[in-house]
């Protein structure tokens, strides 16, 4: 009991710290991808240029506009994180590491994330500004778009393990990992999962070239600074489930369970900044076609085939 | 789709190229000897200064960052009795070098010239004089122009015809 709290708090204290790592890590990357260093001043490679903004945005005014749904703002940039966090806690970093390996593992994983764009949707409204009303309502719309495919995609993946136990589909990789027969349902997964966190080229919410900022233009400060944790931490969970899904968690030759869990999430976390610093941010429209008419049918034709193999593989 | 694959192919190369970035206070920038900086007064091969206090570069700074005040010495010399440029408000245009009759003003490659303190900005004319000639070497303006000064009278100087008197030039 004692030993699983402890464990519990450690995982907290690694993931409230993961995003300066995954800042960093995608600022260095970001900048290698334009030619450039990116920050490399504060500390020993930059490490610390994170943890200097951090300290400059606890230092900025938090401020509540008067035009604000006072409560509603204020709770809303919480949402986000303690969501993330919640998902985080299905996810078996090792055998042994993992905060509650619920049997219903991925359906908590797809719940949560669900309940993420409440957190968006809540702060555009409660900003009363006009800017953030059309990010929240974007982000309404995306979510809803994206969260299908991407509960589809899983869908194989659950068939061929035969279990929603994260910790279960993983050792049902022992062998093969489910990036090979589930290629398609991979590739649907990280393009429903990087709109997921509206992260570029699905960042519509925000929008900064559109609408200022979308949901957050009115924040300030460390309710500022919840939204991009929260962010953060969704790049990392969508890492990790990635890694859980498709690439074997923690299975691999030679290295430690938890190094290989480690080093797989960060590629993954590594593709999604390739793939930010590649293609520009998608017009509203185009969104909406990609995810309902491509995304939906290939997942829905990727669960029709899935099936017949996994019925013909039956003993 | 298949422009997609291929800006992700060609800008994942991208992470091994050279970076563009001059890491600057350790690696220096490379400064073209035309670059418009830090403004400084120059003297002619004589030592004398070159200033001849005309206001035109005053009148053609378009921030008005220049002030001085002609004043003339002993030997009928024009020069500046103070000579003041407000590097706060200067825009660096070169103006002032272009509309310099003598070559007296010119703008040089040095560009670091932050301070703390706004007041320490305002340059006088003992900050702006150096001892060399700047960009043009060998340029006297009181041996070449038609002006006389003590020790020498007009038509002394270099390539200089001796004036003609327009009375004998009468029919």
């Amino acid at each position: 009991m004692i030993l699983h709290l402890i464990q519990v708090v450690v995982i907290l204290f690694v993931l409230l710290n993961l995003p300066i790592g995954l800042i960093w890590l995608e600022r260095r990357l970001l900048g290698g991808f334009q030619d450039r260093y990116g920050p490399n001043r504060v500390g020993p490679f930059g490490l610390l240029q994170p943890v200097a903004d951090a300290i400059k945005l606890f230092m900025k005014e938090d401020w509540v506009p008067p035009f604000a749904d006072r409560y509603v703002f204020v709770v809303a940039p919480s949402i986000v994180v303690v969501t993330v966090l919640l998902a985080f806690g299905t996810i078996p970093f090792t055998r042994h590491i993992a905060v509650a390996d619920l049997n219903i593992g991925l359906l908590f994983f797809l719940a949560m994330a669900s309940l993420g764009v409440y957190s968006i949707v809540l702060s555009g409204w409660a900003s009363n500004s006009k800017y953030s009303l059309v990010g929240g309502l974007r982000a309404a719309a995306q979510m809803i778009s994206y969260e299908i495919p991407m509960a589809l995609s899983v869908v194989g993946v659950a068939m061929l393990a035969g279990s929603l136990r994260l910790g279960e589909i993983v050792d049902a990789q022992r062998h093969l990992w489910f990036c090979v027969p589930q290629v398609v349902g991979l590739v649907i997964f990280l393009i429903a999962t990087i709109a997921e966190a509206r992260r570029i080229p699905f960042d519509l919410p925000e929008a900064d070239s559109e609408i200022v900022s979308g949901y957050h233009t009115e924040y300030s400060s460390m309710k500022f600074g919840l939204f991009f944790l929260g962010e953060y931490l969704d790049v990392a969970l969508v890492a990790a489930m990635t890694t859980v899904l498709f690439l074997g968690g923690w299975h691999g030759p030679w290295l430690p369970g938890l190094l290989w869990f480690a080093l797989k999430a960060g590629a993954v976390v590594m593709v999604f900044v390739w793939v930010r610093s590649v293609l520009p941010r998608f017009r509203f429209d185009q969104l909406m076609d990609f995810g309902w008419k491509v995304l939906l049918p290939i997942s829905l034709l990727n669960i029709v085939v899935t099936g017949y193999f996994a019925l013909l593989a039956r003993p | 789709m298949w422009s997609t694959l291929r800006s992700l192919w060609l800008i994942f190369l991208h992470l091994f190229r050279k970076r563009v970035t001059v890491q600057y206070p350790e690696q220096r920038p490379e400064i073209p000897a035309r670059w418009r900086g830090r403004i400084i007064l120059s003297r002619d091969p004589d030592g004398g200064e070159r200033c001849v206090a005309c206001y035109l570069c005053a009148a053609a700074c378009p921030v008005d960052c220049i002030a001085l005040q002609a004043t003339e010495d002993e030997q009928g010399r024009r020069y500046p009795e103070f000579f003041r440029i407000n590097f706060s408000r200067c825009i660096f245009c070169g103006w002032c070098e272009e509309a310099c009759p003598t070559y007296a003003i010119q703008l040089t490659p040095d560009f670091e010239m932050s301070e703390y303190d706004r007041r320490k900005l305002v340059y006088e004319k003992e900050d702006l004089l150096i001892a060399g000639v700047g960009k043009y070497p060998g340029y006297n303006f009181y041996r070449q122009a038609g002006v006389s000064i003590e020790g020498k009278d007009k038509g002394e100087a270099e390539d200089e015809l001796p004036p003609v008197d327009p009375r004998s030039l009468l029919p």
